[in-house]
């Protein structure tokens, strides 16, 4: 196994494809700091304008849920359907509502 | 020439699962598949499917790197300022490919130090379609054509792997890998519409070299392929070599008519019965040849790559130590 200490540490990369709208993740890639991370970022996920803003985050920053307690965290709001506007049926004179 | 890391992996004995929870996680996982659920990172899965995971994204990666020198070879003796803007845009895709690859490897607990160390040390195969050498300028318009038509094949039933950021790096590169064939293409026909004899004689002598190599990246004959049914199973695979290499004839022999050149292959004929072209014996030996090592280029491609990360160690070292002085002083501050 190699030595893997002096590797560039990984960043996870955040594009907005056009003003208005939210960042999104893109994908990851290895860079020394946020500086060359988000110059990098330009280079690997941007070269064809895809982008007009980037975020980089350094992947060891994002805490995740488990994806174990995905049923436990998400199935509660399967049953809630009167959370949803569709879920109200008004007569047809105000249904634009 | 991604289904060729699949093929060229040794044969392993599938262990035999230790405990009744794993017997149980590996039925749900097997259920996941069979629902065409998609897979993440965290999610658990059994070893065998990990491994080969990190063996074909990994080589998908070297691939993507190694297939930048040979086009890299002709940057600087490109014919006109277009060309070259064209070829270093290219050129730069296939590092930005590799890049994702890489990345979605990572994700399956393998550092990039070490895939970089297995593909330096000669563990890890690429592609052997690299291993071939750019003779002339229309062998990089033939590259275009055929190799990254035939990449293009192979790759876009993988935006369906059921590994999820593997399917999602290859989202990415299939979109920006059209405009690598149709470059290529366009340049052989400028080359022959508008191209003296002996510019069109090149372009005919480039095809002649490439046909019979790109037809070997689809990998061995589905009859002697050893991975090919537990990838379909496991959804990393989608369709067989057989039947991607023939979709590839089917549709490069049309374009070649077009184009004005003829394939090298005199039993290349459309069968009216089979709705397919049939076409002639490949040659498996030069395949195993230089996948073995002993192609034309195998050694220069990879003194190259070699020597590129060596030449490039006081960069890397330089900017990481430039960051640790910034964060101490940042701290200090």
């Amino acid at each position: 196994m190699s030595d893997v200490r002096n590797e560039w540490p990984l960043w996870e990369i955040f594009v907005r494809a056009k003003s208005g709208l939210d960042h999104k993740h893109c994908g990851s890639l290895h860079a020394p700091d946020a500086k060359m991370a988000v110059q990098l970022a330009r280079e690997v996920y941007t070269r064809r304008q895809e982008g007009t803003s980037v975020w980089v985050v350094k992947s060891s920053d994002i805490t995740a849920s488990d994806p174990s307690d995905k049923g436990e965290l998400f199935d509660p709001m399967e049953d809630k359907v009167y959370r949803h506007p569709t879920f109200y049926q008004l007569p047809d004179s105000v249904n634009h509502m | 020439m991604y289904t060729q890391a699949m093929d060229l992996a040794p044969k392993e004995e599938r262990k035999a699962l230790r405990s009744a929870e794993e017997a149980a996680l590996e039925a749900r996982f097997e259920a996941r598949i069979d629902d065409g659920d998609f897979i993440e990172a965290k999610d658990w899965m059994p070893e065998h499917y990990r491994k080969t995971l990190v063996r074909q994204i990994s080589q998908h990666a070297h691939s993507e790197i190694v297939g930048m020198l040979p086009e890299g070879n002709w940057i600087s003796r490109a014919p006109t300022l277009k060309r070259k803007a064209i070829l270093l845009a290219k050129v730069q895709d296939e590092g930005g490919h590799g890049l994702y690859l890489y990345a979605a490897a990572e994700t399956l607990g393998t550092s990039r130090d070490q895939m970089l160390e297995a593909l330096h040390n000669g563990k890890a195969k690429y592609s052997s379609i690299f291993n071939y050498p750019t003779l002339t300028w229309a062998d990089i318009g033939t590259i275009g054509w055929l190799v990254d038509g035939a990449a293009i094949m192979n790759q876009v039933p993988l935006t369906r792997c059921s590994y999820a950021p593997y399917a999602r790096a290859m989202v990415r590169i299939c979109r920006e890998e059209s405009f690598h064939q149709r470059q290529g293409y366009d340049s052989l026909l400028v080359m022959m519409r508008e191209g003296t004899v002996a510019q069109r004689e090149m372009v005919q002598d480039a095809v002649n070299r490439w046909w019979w190599p790109s037809l070997m990246m689809f990998g061995p004959p589905d009859k002697d392929s050893v991975h090919g049914a537990q990838g379909m199973r496991w959804g990393i695979k989608r369709i067989s070599n057989d039947d991607l290499r023939q979709k590839f004839i089917d549709a490069t022999a049309e374009q070649a008519k077009v184009l004005g050149v003829t394939l090298p292959d005199p039993l290349l004929k459309w069968n009216e019965e089979r709705g397919h072209y049939d076409f002639g014996p490949i040659d498996w030996d030069e395949f195993w040849r230089v996948v073995g090592g002993h192609g034309p280029c195998n050694k220069e491609r990879l003194a190259a790559r070699v020597k590129a990360w060596e030449d490039g160690q006081w960069v890397r070292d330089a900017a990481l130590a430039h960051a640790r002085k910034q964060a101490t002083k940042e701290q200090a501050a």
